[in-house]
């Protein structure tokens, strides 16, 4: 049986000599006496052969298992093993080295854009009556939003690494996130370090690319000043339930707002999440979080008394709770047609220390630099409804509303407003995906954050994923 | 006081139990059903679709993180199949043993000669497997490839019972062969049959018969046809004419049902995996109904 396949073998090897060297007759009577001398010990190589085949397969079977990388090695030697010794294996066939998604890395690519229509008279914009970390800028016209670069693979058997990095429209590249993690725990352990968005909450691990709106929420503008990113570890555990259970914690340096401690340990997390399904096609998850945080001459923005823009400077602790709540529905658990989905989110603050109010007497401002006690209690929320009525199209809303709570000032109170006024948004979406890679979106939002004002804003805006397929979470 | 240390024995004892049977999470029902033919009473299985879902486009909800986490098999179809979804449950599950390349990491497609291998692969040309057509369990062959591996990876996983695993494949595999060789005789005047597909959905099933596939009613492989593109096919199907218009249970039936009507011709949704239509609870019953349907046209 072995007998074609051998002499196959010797011939092909035989070819190219005999081609390169074709007049050489010494070498082809050496060639001939070797294939003799080969037909003659023919019997002892099979079985030479066979026992290196059966220790190539053992081995190949052993790299499978230590690394999948070395299922290619395993693929020839099960497939030559097949051939050699009569009993069928099942034959391990190699998928080509993939040029989209088995990239090593996993590279993707999110170009994002916008056309906005703003009111052009507003300066300084801020939400009333609530610390944020500076203004939020916007700009009307159109304008390219950050583009994200993501790379990922698995580090070892062990490690899996992530990169997001974003490239700013008017140059420099930030590092959103740089992380690695274990796969190779078990009993549902997964540790995770470097820079990473927090799992607090429900969109706070989302990029603003998956985001169901062109603009974030009033609440993680105010309550994290977008997205709380941490800079450390976190530890998360899945309990082993049919109701998904997962609790973890998070330590680090806390460079992030609320928490903006420059040395050490500044402020931890713990949060919880849960979630399951209610018959086939619906679907829950919710969750609660904690986040402390130690702020050090936290950097915000107020307009004072005379209405003239201050600057302000924290230092005390920050404690936030957070509440998430998500449901989704789709018609026999297949979404591709039609899906519906809300999502509820809650925080609440306390924060407690002083504030130093810069002196901005030179722009006729009311503050002159004192440090006083300071002490909030406030809250915030929202409730979105997105729904896509047939393939390719959504629509949703959003609802946004803030508490400023209770606000003491101490000595600053002569100089700084308290408001009693709660700072809301109503945004109305429609969204066309051509495929899952491509979104393109119209929004329009009542923006009543700061008071006094209500702002008309319109949006028509892009987002284009290039690259790997990244699954997003639920 | 009481309940909380009630809670906490639970939660602690929960590993244990969930260990008394060999937890296999399954992608898909076809590999569902094919491990319950080989496991019987030794594994406990959880799948993780339904033949209402499509299997390219399944939300990573927070109950199939949970089975995933419990799971000591995962058995998919691959070949980028379930890469939207699937990855993200295995990372989130913080279960060692069913990371790609570990033992508890079962991709059949690994098992089977792939077709319809993409000579260019560029998302202009849609949605695009590089590594071939990912439906492979429509034809019972493969079924039975994968069959074979997947007894002698029960096996190694679980070697208390691996004798048992290897006698209920081998009785197992007696049937379905015999079955194979049924449906061949019945199939015999299926043979060159031309038939519309709506998806590149029965590719194998197609090679497997004979049956000619003269027309894909998605212009490239996910994307929707518009009317102008089904005009198109119609019009071409008055030179070339077939026989039917083939889609799976969980796609829309706009688009076969349009074309169905302009051509004259039957439009039939096909069970596609088990569970797609009533009697096929089993695999052999997913064949024989998909054959019933098949011959009724043929007429």
């Amino acid at each position: 049986m072995l007998r074609p396949t051998m002499l196959a073998a010797a011939l092909a090897v035989a070819m190219p000599a005999l081609s390169a060297n074709a007049c050489a007759d010494a070498d082809f009577d050496a060639l001939r006496a070797e294939l003799k001398q080969m037909k003659e010990s023919y019997e002892t190589r099979i079985q030479a052969l066979e026992t290196r085949l059966q220790a190539a397969e053992i081995q190949a079977n052993q790299a499978v298992h230590t690394a999948g990388k070395a299922v290619q090695a395993a693929d020839q030697a099960e497939s030559q093993a097949k051939n050699a010794s009569a009993p069928a294996a099942p034959v391990e066939r190699t998928a080509p080295a993939s040029l989209l998604s088995q990239f090593n890395p996993e590279i993707s690519l999110i170009l994002q854009g916008q056309y906005a229509n703003l009111d052009g008279d507003i300066e300084n914009r801020n939400i009333t009556g609530f610390l944020t970390p500076g203004e939020f800028e916007a700009s009307s016209g159109f304008s390219i939003a950050e583009t994200e670069l993501v790379l990922s693979a698995s580090v070892d058997p062990y490690f899996r690494g992530y990169l997001n990095a974003a490239i700013d429209p008017d140059g420099g590249v930030g590092v959103e996130e740089a992380w690695f993690e274990t796969t190779s725990l078990s009993e549902g352990f997964t540790i995770k370090a470097g820079r990473f968005l927090s799992s607090l909450g429900y969109q706070n691990t989302q990029h603003p690319h998956a985001w169901d709106f062109a603009t974030n929420n009033l609440m993680y503008d105010a309550a994290f000043g977008g997205a709380y990113t941490q800079n450390g570890v976190q530890v998360k555990w899945v309990a082993p339930t049919d109701l998904f259970m997962e609790f973890g914690a998070e330590i680090g340096n806390g460079d992030s707002f609320p928490s903006t401690t420059s040395t050490g340990l500044g402020d931890y997390t713990v949060f919880s999440h849960f979630g399951g399904d209610v018959g086939v096609s619906n679907s829950w998850t919710a969750g609660l979080s904690y986040l402390y945080g130690k702020a050090q001459d936290r950097e915000s923005g107020i307009a004072d008394l005379n209405d003239v823009w201050a600057d302000t400077y924290f230092n005390g602790n920050s404690k936030n709770w957070v509440a998430d709540f998500v449901w989704k529905w789709a018609p026999y658990g297949n979404p591709t047609e039609q899906n519906f989905k809300i999502v509820a989110e809650y925080f609440w603050r306390d924060e407690q220390g002083s504030l130093l109010c810069a002196d901005n007497a030179a722009e006729g401002g009311a503050c002159n630099g004192t440090d006083s006690a300071y002490t909030s209690s406030q809250s915030g929320g929202y409730l979105q409804g997105v729904y896509q009525f047939m393939p390719h199209w959504r629509v949703g809303y959003r609802y946004d509303r803030l508490n400023d709570g209770s606000t003491h000032y101490g000595a600053n109170a002569a100089y700084l407003p308290v408001y009693d006024y709660a700072p809301t948004a109503h945004t109305a979406m429609i969204d066309y995906s051509p495929s899952e890679f491509s979104r393109l979106r119209l929004q329009y939002t009542q923006n009543k954050s700061m008071i006094d004002i209500s702002e008309n804003q319109f949006f028509v805006q892009y987002i284009m994923s290039l690259g790997a397929h990244g699954a997003h979470k639920y | 006081m009481k309940s909380i240390r009630r809670i906490f024995t639970l939660l602690v004892a929960l590993p244990t139990l969930a260990h008394a049977a060999l937890n296999v999470f399954a992608c898909e029902p076809e590999w569902g059903a094919l491990t319950r033919e080989i496991g019987g009473d030794t594994v406990k299985v959880y799948t993780a679709t339904t033949a209402m879902q499509d299997p390219h486009r399944i939300e990573a909800r927070p109950s199939l993180i949970a089975q995933m986490r419990r799971a000591n098999l995962v058995i998919c179809t691959g070949a980028e199949l379930e890469v939207g979804w699937l990855p993200l449950l295995q990372r989130e599950s913080g279960n060692a043993g069913i990371q790609p390349g570990r033992p508890g990491y079962f991709e059949a497609a690994r098992y089977v000669a792939m077709l319809d291998k993409p000579a260019r692969i560029d998302r202009s040309q849609g949605d695009v497997h590089s590594a071939g057509n990912p439906h492979i369990q429509t034809d019972p062959r493969n079924i039975a490839r994968v069959g074979a591996a997947l007894a002698q990876r029960l096996a190694e996983i679980d070697p208390d019972n691996a004798a048992a695993y290897q006698a209920r494949w081998k009785a197992f595999s007696a049937r379905w062969d015999a079955a194979i060789a049924r449906w061949q005789a019945q199939a015999a005047s299926l043979k060159d049959m031309p038939v519309v597909v709506q998806h590149k959905s029965f590719t194998y099933l197609l090679n497997w018969l004979g049956l000619r596939e003269v027309a894909t009613l998605e212009p490239k492989p996910g994307i929707e046809p518009s009317v102008g593109y089904l005009a198109e096919v119609a019009a071409r199907l008055k030179t070339t004419p077939a026989k039917a218009v083939l889609r799976a249970t969980y796609q829309n039936p706009r688009a076969s049902e349009w074309l169905a009507e302009r051509v004259d011709i039957p439009a039939i949704a096909l069970p596609f995996t088990v569970g797609g239509a009533p009697g096929t609870d089993d695999l052999i019953g997913l064949f024989d109904v998909t054959l019933a349907e098949l011959l009724k046209v043929a007429g």
